[in-house]
């Protein structure tokens, strides 16, 4: 047992064994073990319990539609469960959600980009320590406020401006919706926006840029794909939204694209049917699983576009 | 006295683009630059060599009034008179945009932009209001010609800056800050993060550049400050230790400080 080099070409046994300072200790690989598994149970859970409504809507929307086929579904212009004379046509709530949304980011867009630039590349220190917990604040606000925010002070003074508006619309609605989505585009853009390296900034500084271009022309370029994200949470906050919809736009089913007029949303509607007194497994009640499902159908497209979004224009510093 | 007679040699028939005159500087509390004066000659390779810290990147950034971009920053006393104005560069009333559309600078780590290879090096001519396509075409190719980058990107201009190497990715910078005719070009330690062929090219760059603009080049390497310029000033804790001409410096410096720090016994 010498640990001397020798020259020969015997070949020589790898060490004797095992020592015992160098051997496995078996309590460690237990403890590894024990958190290990604790913590890819947490992720399991997240994705059971997606697979699980997915399986859920999925398994109630069949019973649907092996009531209803799924070209009435789809091409139906009218949405009339509830009545004798029964239409399924969900591109009435559709229209609804779609222009209520739409309304909506019109509003958040560009205000919350706007928001953003000014905060991550103008406002001060101060400034900025003082504006964002107020915006945040805004996010916090519960949507059932929102909701009667839009209907008591908003829609009097639009009625002011168009007399004829009713007094459930999707304008008010959509509007108030799109000042509660500001804080998630304004936030999320920024921190997109402040994670653009200074190295950058001075470049474009170097070359006697004033703030103003170096926001538009190299920050928010360079920040492109975290500022779609931001979007794209924005747009699945509207088409998502219950309470504002459901308190201000009347859930009448409507197929419009106007947003001066009252209509009933995808979310609005599994409110009104969740609430009411339909029985279950009634053929009007499983419409609430098909709508349901639509609703996850459109949001996993937002998604998939998010995610495509971010591949597309991710930069690399 | 016989600083002066060197200097005298290797000054003959440069004229004096900008004189750095009793500066101070300060980070918040922090005096980073300490009464430094040195002067600075037109067309002509200007190093500034020292150990870390020692002011060499903060007196850099004094001549594009960089340090107004951060709170903190105050320049205390003294000033860099830029020639022929005959103005004091860090005066109150000197707008920073207009310093910076006259010196230009090029940093430690390649930064392009996230836009195309033409549209990096337009950038600083689009910042001056330029939208003429045939005059930003011409202006584009002979910046790249200038930083020796248009032969290995004429055919793709369109592509991003971020797709070429590291060595092409400075030459680009270089380009950018060429395209707007600087009058002098700041150098912060710009083949730092290079490889020895990249560094090189570059280093070649910037000698043949002398003929179009004056350069300011801090750098930690000694060798290159002894390969590329014609004057170096050794800085120290904020102090501008010694100056000269480039060889009197490597070969006969007149401050033990100095001669410790080139020969490698200190830094």
């Amino acid at each position: 047992m010498t640990a001397s080099a020798t020259l020969s070409s015997q070949p020589r046994p790898l060490g004797s064994g095992i020592s015992d300072r160098l051997s496995k200790k078996a309590s460690r690989h237990v403890k590894e073990r024990i958190i290990e598994g604790l913590l890819f149970s947490a992720a399991a859970f997240s994705v059971f319990v997606t697979i699980a409504i997915v399986y859920v809507l999925v398994k109630e929307s069949w019973v649907f539609f092996e009531t209803v086929p799924l070209s009435d579904f789809l091409f139906d212009t009218q949405w009339t469960p509830l009545f004798d004379d029964a239409h399924y046509g969900i591109m009435v709530l559709l229209s609804g959600t779609l222009t209520s949304s739409a309304v909506a980011l019109l509003v958040a867009i560009p205000l919350g980009t706007i928001i953003a630039i000014y905060l991550s590349e103008f406002a001060g220190f101060k400034v900025r320590e003082i504006a964002k917990p107020f915006l945040e604040l805004l996010g916090g606000v519960p949507t059932i406020v929102y909701g009667y925010f839009a209907l008591t002070f908003l829609t009097p003074i639009l009625q002011k401006i168009y007399p004829d508006l009713p007094g459930f619309n999707l304008l008010s609605a959509g509007l108030v919706m799109g000042i509660m989505i500001i804080p998630y585009v304004a936030s999320l853009s920024e921190d997109a926006m402040r994670a653009v390296p200074m190295a950058l900034r001075e470049g474009s500084y170097a070359m006697g840029a004033t703030r103003l271009q170096t926001a538009l022309w190299v920050v928010t370029p360079a920040a492109t794909s975290g500022i779609a994200s931001a979007y794209i949470l924005g747009i699945s906050r509207a088409v998502g939204e219950t309470m504002i919809l459901a308190v201000a736009a009347g859930m009448q089913p409507n197929l419009t694209f106007n947003p001066t007029e009252p209509g009933a949303t995808i979310t609005s509607y599994i409110v009104q049917v969740a609430l009411g007194d339909l029985p279950h497994g009634s053929i009007g009640y499983q419409t609430i699983f098909a709508a349901g499902l639509t609703l996850l159908l459109m949001t996993l497209a937002f998604n998939l576009l998010g995610y495509w979004l971010r591949k597309r224009f991710r930069e690399v510093y | 006295m016989q600083i002066q007679t060197g200097l005298e040699a290797g000054v003959e028939g440069a004229l004096l683009k900008a004189d750095v005159r009793d500066l101070d500087f300060y980070y918040g509390a922090f005096h980073a630059l300490k009464r430094v004066s040195m002067p600075i000659y037109d067309h002509r390779v200007t190093a500034l060599i020292g150990p870390s810290g020692c002011g060499k990147s903060t007196l850099l950034r004094c001549f594009n009034r960089m340090h107004d971009l951060y709170p903190g920053n105050r320049y205390a006393g003294g000033g860099i008179v830029l020639y022929p104005d005959d103005t004091n560069l860090l005066a109150p009333g000197v707008d920073p945009i207009e310093v910076r559309m006259r010196i230009s600078m090029v940093f430690q780590k390649p930064n392009p932009f996230p836009k195309s290879i033409y549209e990096n090096v337009a950038y600083s001519l689009r910042v001056r209001g330029m939208s003429n396509k045939n005059e930003l075409d011409d202006r584009v190719e002979s910046a790249l010609k200038g930083a020796a980058l248009w032969n290995e990107v004429s055919n793709r201009l369109k592509e991003l800056g971020a797709n070429l190497s590291g060595g092409q990715q400075q030459r680009l910078c270089i380009a950018r800050a060429l395209a707007s005719d600087p009058e002098i070009i700041l150098f912060d330690e710009p083949t730092s993060a290079l490889d020895p062929i990249a560094t090189a090219s570059i280093e070649e760059l910037i000698t043949e550049l002398k003929e179009k603009v004056t350069i300011l080049i801090v750098t930690h390497n000694m060798q290159q400050a002894a390969r590329i310029s014609d004057f170096t000033g050794y800085m120290y804790l904020g102090e501008m230790v010694e100056f000269g001409v480039t060889d009197q410096i490597f070969i006969k410096p007149q401050k033990k400080a100095t001669e410790d720090y080139i020969t490698g016994r200190f830094g």
